[in-house]
């Protein structure tokens, strides 16, 4: 049995590492101007080729892609965390409305710095989103105090989504005109716009978040059994549950102040995960999320530039298509009936 | 105070700094089973809860060894206790094995990677659950008496010198309960641990535990051992029993007795008698029940469901004065239930009674 389990591993991580590699090359193909493999390949190692077809591959769409890889899998970490803290199979940073607050908070600052004539660089806005995370978060903690339902904590997160989006649909409206374009784009949610700054900037922030999670992988293991026993195991609860949720809110804020609020992808692929493993050990499933929203999050870019092209679509509408129905079959499973006993 | 491996010292414990009892004083020695009873809410999970840290102590010491407990790193106290709660776990996606090798974590390494010996240890403590088969179920679909069995393997995997154990046997049918506590005994000897819970299961709790302590509302009510606390009338004030009774030679318990003048008179004897005192007693007829020896197992149960007993001193012939009052309590009767096939020497007065009922046609039926 133990063997089997092994190969199953393996088998999934091949397939998911397939998947990332055939999404990456059929993203950096597809859009405007067609290239050929051993053009790209050219541009890419040798860096040599035409003008055009080198700033579009450099500047464009190698960034975006590297956007979608480092903040897809964020999201789905940020989301396998949430569930974890929460012992709740549908909660995601989406959910809770903690996205929504990072939006917030992103946009009162922007407008702030635009009104003043300066553009917000890459660690203001992370600043800004995880000021905005950590606001919807603490009003989260509270509400989990108060209710023990699982049902009743995501319907207090949705309001809280509500409450800080209509919060920044009123300051949009009142901003100047020149900033609203900008804004827009990003408040809906996209990949496009990257700069190589940008990258190197969330590839730090992400990627400490993501080591520090990954060593966390043990004492995660043990909350999974409760509390109770994790104490009685030897983890400090209560440092713990603060590192947890300092971790899932960088993750998130990270995606939140550079592509906007992304629906779905934090409960998906988690799940999706879980399901291709069957197993949930945090040692596997966290750097397995990270492909998967990877994976999913490319694949959903590559729809929302290509499908109604040269008009694109925003990121969380394509998400929502692929993530919505993961979400409804996840709450009809078994392990996700009991969201409704507690 | 030496030769105990756990003791508390003047320990407080309640909720929200305000403290629900004071000064318990709990000693168990290692190979010995502890055992808390005493009615809902009385606090045994608070005090269980607060010798594991789960809750914060309002005053006094918990030593384990002799040394203080509040002191110890969360690694060193993990080594050497674990704990069974009734907090209900659903695990997602862990298999039994999975559960059980949870309680290596205060020896693996940073990632939590087992070891050839951590495997070791797990395949034994399942082995000494009689859980083996169940290694690669899933968890959540196992049944009630699995679970407990699988999470007190985990506890046994975790290599500890003390178990906590919050109500293990509830929700169990009879058969599991058994089972868990037989296992439990086994360890206890076998790897001389020191165990402390908290049953609701009085009979049990009378065979299974070296002392027992009694807690009641906001005190430690009693502690000794079973041969001390288990008694009729003490466990009657413990729960405040006011409906029924309880039995302590038997671990039984009787519903209350049907009040008023007795309609019946049972004939009974040698526990020939007991299941038509609860048969009557169940139809709410008041009865009368005689002529039973004091050493008679019959002699208990009707004295608990019976109107009235007319009894005769342990291993004495009956007396002339005894079969005069059963006499008059029988003729007060309509109906009489003979339920001895065959008298003795003992109780030959019985058949007299027998026979007279017949002569004073009365409606005699011999089961």
């Amino acid at each position: 049995m133990k063997h089997k389990a092994y190969i199953r591993y393996q088998i999934s991580f091949l397939l998911l590492m397939i998947l990332l590699a055939v999404l990456f090359f059929w993203n950096i193909n597809s859009g405007s101007i067609h290239l050929s493999l051993s053009e790209v390949y050219n541009i890419i190692v040798h860096r040599t080729g035409g003008e055009t077809a080198y700033n579009i591959i450099w500047e464009i769409r190698l960034p975006r892609i590297l956007a979608a890889i480092i903040l897809g899998g964020a999201l789905s970490v940020s989301g396998f965390l949430l569930q974890t803290f929460f012992n709740n199979p549908i909660a995601g940073p989406f959910v809770l409305g903690i996205s929504s607050g990072a939006k917030l908070v992103v946009s009162l600052v922007m407008i702030y710095l635009l009104g003043k004539g300066l553009v917000a660089g890459s660690q203001v806005l992370i600043l800004a989103a995880f000021a905005g995370s950590m606001i919807s978060m603490g009003f989260i903690l509270l509400i989990s105090r108060k209710v023990k339902s699982m049902s009743m904590l995501v319907i207090g997160g949705v309001m809280i989504g509500y409450i800080c989006s209509a919060i920044t649909d009123f300051v949009v409206t009142f901003a100047d005109d020149s900033n609203i374009v900008n804004l827009h784009d990003w408040s809906m949610g996209s990949f496009s716009g990257m700069s190589w700054e940008n990258i190197s900037v969330m590839a730090g922030a992400v990627f400490t978040a993501l080591a520090i999670t990954f060593l966390m992988s043990k004492p995660i293991g043990a909350y999974q059994l409760g509390e109770v026993y994790a104490r009685n195991m030897g983890v400090n609860i209560r440092v713990f549950r603060v590192q947890l949720i300092l971790l899932s809110s960088i993750l998130s804020a990270c995606v939140t102040a550079f592509a906007g609020p992304i629906s779905f992808v934090g409960i998906a692929v988690p799940h999706l995960i879980k399901s291709l493993l069957k197993t949930a050990k945090p040692i596997l499933v966290i750097p397995a999320c990270f492909l998967g929203g990877a994976v999913f999050c490319l694949f959903c870019d590559m729809i929302a530039r290509t499908v109604f092209a040269p008009t694109e679509l925003s990121i969380s509408s394509v998400t929502a298509v692929f993530g919505a129905p993961v979400v409804i079959y996840a709450l009809f499973t078994k392990n996700a009936r009991r969201a409704n006993i507690g | 105070m030496d030769d105990f491996y756990i003791y508390t010292d003047h320990m407080s414990v309640g909720y929200n700094g305000r403290p629900l009892i004071r000064d318990i004083e709990i000693k168990v020695r290692r190979g010995e089973i502890l055992t808390l009873i005493g009615p809902n809410g009385a606090g045994k999970s608070t005090i269980l809860k607060s010798m594991t840290r789960q809750l914060a102590l309002l005053g006094g010491t918990v030593y384990l060894e002799q040394k203080n407990m509040q002191g110890m790193s969360d690694k060193e106290l993990s080594r050497r206790l674990s704990v069974v709660m009734t907090e209900r776990i659903q695990p997602e996606l862990m298999t039994c094995e999975d559960v059980v090798a949870a309680g290596r974590y205060p020896y693996t390494g940073r990632l939590g990677i087992l070891s050839d010996n951590d495997r070791k240890v797990v395949r034994e403590s399942m082995e000494l659950v009689h859980a083996l088969d169940l290694r690669d179920c899933d968890f959540t679909q196992i049944s009630d008496g699995q679970r407990q069995r699988i999470l007190l393997a985990k506890a046994i995997c975790q290599e500890p010198e003390i178990i906590i154990l919050d109500e293990p046997t509830s929700f169990l049918d009879i058969r599991h309960k058994l089972e868990l506590l037989a296992i439990l005994k086994k360890l206890v000897c076998k790897k001389q641990i020191a165990v402390i819970m908290s049953l609701h299961e009085l009979d049990l709790a009378q065979k299974v535990s070296d002392m027992v302590i009694c807690v009641h509302g906001d005190k430690i009510d009693k502690y000794g051992t079973p041969e001390e606390i288990f008694t009729d009338s003490y466990i009657r004030t413990l729960y405040g029993l006011t409906s029924g009774s309880y039995n302590a030679d038997f671990g039984c318990l009787e519903m209350e007795r049907p009040h008023g003048k007795p309609e019946i008179f049972v004939i009974g004897g040698n526990g020939s008698g007991i299941a038509q005192y609860r048969r009557l007693a169940r139809s709410g007829i008041p009865f009368a029940a005689g002529i039973l020896h004091k050493n008679d197992i019959d002699y208990k149960v009707a004295k608990a469901l019976a109107e009235e007993v007319i009894a005769e001193e342990p291993f004495e012939l009956i007396r002339d004065q005894t079969y005069q009052s059963a006499l008059v309590v029988m003729k007060s009767c309509h109906q009489v239930l003979c339920c001895l096939q065959e008298f003795g020497t003992l109780n030959q007065k019985n058949r007299e009674l027998l026979e007279a009922a017949e002569r004073a046609e009365l409606k005699a039926e011999t089961l």
